[in-house]
């Protein structure tokens, strides 16, 4: 597995949250100033030169769960609150947005197009605001240099270590089903026409050689596809015509965007197998939180500015039922933290957490009263 | 000329890997087993000719308390003249088990060193396989590659009896040509071209290779001469398997195709011609293996990425 994923599927899972963000901030009227301002503190926390820094460090991938807490994070490190339920929708869309993006990839290489396209948009979200401006552009010039020169077997590794990251997944998202692209099983549909990947031949030639190397025979056969040579390839520069058109914006204000919670039985019996299991993976994975999230500056809530609660579904009643009726197989399911074990560690995190004020807690029933119990219960809570 | 048969069902979805089907024919036993990599475990199953299930078992790599086992990246059979094993390999691990699965008698663990990084070495190692018992011993290292070894394939060298040519392919495209004695010599060595090659097969002195790019190469194994080139599929090749028997060559890629050829080699002039025998399309099905069930190429069976079944195809 490839050591180099990390930072890539960090970047195309943010910008998908930013367009889902965006698209529900418009729906639900949040003024233009406010919506703005959650998304500028999102971004210019997530482009912060001390988290890209540990981003890129290489290292494996970390389990969904503990991806989905630096999300958690990310998505409150403004004046917007996110109840659970909208959280996990939201990461649902992503993660399935950015899944379909990776299967749909001409080449492995063209993930690499994706994220441009994604940091493209970013750009576009923060174009009053220089500073945020110029980071973003810092970790588009770090991915050239990182990312310029891997061969095409070390962006095959990449492509399948993200495969394997999304592997068993089938949340069906509305918009994909009325585009099509995705089956009412939840598969996405593959297409065998369109143009072929740059740097790959239409299917069906034959081309026989003498012992000279010396081409002496061309035969035909039917491949079964219908594809057409590749036109152009897309821009790795800085700014540059992409070509390929995943990674950009498919929301829009006027498309609610809805998932189905359902799943297969086969999916059932490896899924639950993975909860029921205790997870021996807690440890490391704090670890990389630690250090993922020791560098990510969130801005104190000082100041009158008064906070607002973004819902990803069209009412709040929607959005409880959605709670109540999420199969168990689907839960983002607790980091089995041992309180016991590794004080060290947890007191450590739970100096980063202190950090990260949370002013409205509503979900929070128990009274706790220590920093320790605080992040407990925080992190049980995702 | 083939119809869809019964699909053997799998407990978990089969992984984003190359060359992710094994099958060990037992045509005396009238059985199949097929080994699929699922993740941190692999799946080994036994069937009957229809395709009815008829014993399951998986295997994982084991690692110490407290840690979660590793990633799989391969099971596959090793037919010996004398005894079957099966083999599974993670990047810091191999172990080797009977035939069934049911008994582990060697393990070999992997220079970890650098795995943080990421870099594997492309070291080939040879182990000495006794006709019994555990006693396997690593004999050599062969140094030929540069990047990771995707793929070996071995055929008993032409005329020559104890001796086998063996073909390994790289993350770089480089295909290096061996021949076993009493250590291995290279033979020849066949340059990339930018692509990975994740497959590779060996018959009757002929390399067939599938490629990233979608195309499959077949080069004489001697001189390592190019003698065929198809534009074969639109996306990377997962797995080549051959049926021996008639020189049938299975192509299966990421574009959901399933090719067969038919591979010849011309007694006048030598070189090698090859004609596409069939194609089916998987539907929506990044497929990651492929395999023929029988040495005449009569069936064949595929895997694709997050499914979890083994598809099967009988000719009529």
């Amino acid at each position: 597995m490839s050591v180099r994923t990390l930072p890539l599927l960090f970047l195309n899972l943010g910008g998908e949250m930013l367009y889902v963000l965006d698209q529900r901030l418009r729906a639900q009227n949040i003024p233009g100033d406010k919506a703005r301002k959650v998304l500028n503190d999102i971004i210019s926390t997530m482009f912060n030169r001390k988290f890209m820094e540990e981003l890129f460090k290489p290292q494996d991938l970390y389990s969904k769960k503990a991806l989905r807490t630096v999300y958690d994070r990310l998505a409150h490190a403004s004046i917007m609150r996110l109840n659970q339920a909208s959280m996990d929708k939201l990461y649902d869309l992503m993660t399935m947005a950015f899944k379909y993006q990776v299967l749909l990839c001409p080449r492995p290489k063209d993930v690499l197009l994706v994220t441009f396209n994604h940091l493209d948009s970013i750009k576009g979200f923060i174009q009053d605001s220089p500073t945020i401006l110029h980071q973003v552009d810092e970790t588009s010039r770090q991915l050239t240099e990182i990312y310029g020169n891997l061969s095409a077997g070390e962006f095959q590794m990449i492509r399948q270590t993200l495969l394997t990251f999304f592997q068993d997944l089938h949340i069906r998202v509305s918009t994909f089903l009325k585009d099509k692209v995705q089956n009412s099983n939840g598969r996405f549909v593959l297409p065998v026409s369109g143009p072929v990947p740059w740097g790959t031949e239409v299917p069906g030639v034959i081309r026989l050689f003498n012992d000279k190397g010396e081409e002496v025979k061309k035969t035909e056969f039917k491949h079964g596809g219908n594809y057409v040579a590749a036109q152009k390839e897309g821009s790795f520069e800085l700014y540059g015509d992409r070509v390929l058109k995943l990674g950009t914006n498919m929301y829009s204000v006027n498309r609610p965007v809805e998932t189905h919670m359902s799943t297969t039985s086969k999916n059932l019996a490896s899924r639950t197998q993975e909860n029921i299991a205790p997870n021996p993976l807690a440890k490391e994975e704090l670890n990389f939180l630690a250090r993922l999230m020791g560098g990510m500056e969130i801005k104190k809530m000082s100041g009158p500015e008064p906070g607002f609660r973004l819902n990803l579904f069209t009412t709040d009643e929607e959005e409880e039922h959605a709670a109540l009726s999420r199969p168990e197989e689907l839960s983002y399911e607790v980091i089995n933290i041992q309180a016991t074990q590794d004080q060290q560690r947890n007191e450590e995190l739970a100096r980063i957490m202190g950090e990260f004020e949370i002013t409205e807690q509503p979900e929070i029933t128990e009274q706790s009263t220590s920093k320790g119990d605080d992040l407990l219960a925080m992190m049980d809570r995702l | 000329m083939y119809r869809r048969e019964r699909s053997i069902l799998l407990r978990g979805s089969a992984a984003a890997l190359s060359n992710n089907l094994s099958v060990l024919q037992l045509p005396d036993r009238d059985l199949r087993h097929f080994g699929v990599v699922h993740g941190p475990s692999a799946q080994i199953l036994s069937s009957a000719p229809e395709g009815v299930p008829l014993a399951q078992r998986q295997l994982q790599v084991k690692v110490g308390v407290g840690v979660s086992p590793p990633l799989i990246t391969q099971v596959h059979w090793c037919v010996f003249p004398f005894r079957v094993l099966l083999v599974l390999t993670s990047h810091q691990r191999i172990q080797m088990y009977e035939s069934d699965g049911s008994l582990m008698v060697y393990w070999h663990a992997l220079d970890s060193g650098d795995s943080s990084s990421g870099t594997w070495s492309g070291r080939i190692l040879v182990f000495d396989i006794p006709a019994k018992g555990p006693n396997i011993v690593l004999s050599e290292e062969l140094a030929g590659h540069q990047t990771p070894i995707t793929d070996i394939a071995t055929e008993r060298a032409q005329g020559q009896d104890g001796v086998a040519d063996m073909v390994t392919a790289d993350d770089s495209g480089v295909l290096c040509v061996w021949r076993s004695g009493t250590t291995f010599t290279l033979l020849t060595r066949i340059p990339g071209f930018g692509v990975p090659c994740p497959s590779v097969q060996l018959w009757q002195g002929i390399v067939a290779a599938g490629y990233g790019n979608g195309q499959v190469r077949l080069y004489d194994a001697t001189t390592g001469t190019l003698h065929v080139q198809i534009s074969a599929h639109a996306r990377t090749i997962c797995a080549l398997d051959l049926a021996p028997e008639v020189g049938k060559l299975l192509s299966a890629a990421e574009d959901t195709f399933v090719h067969i050829w038919k591979l010849n080699r011309n007694p006048e002039s030598g070189s090698i011609e090859v004609e596409h025998y069939h194609g089916e399309c998987i539907s929506d099905t990044q497929l990651c293996g492929a395999r023929f069930c029988d040495p005449s190429g009569s069936s064949f069976a595929v895997t694709g990425y997050d499914l979890a079944e083994i598809l099967r195809f009988s000719s009529v």
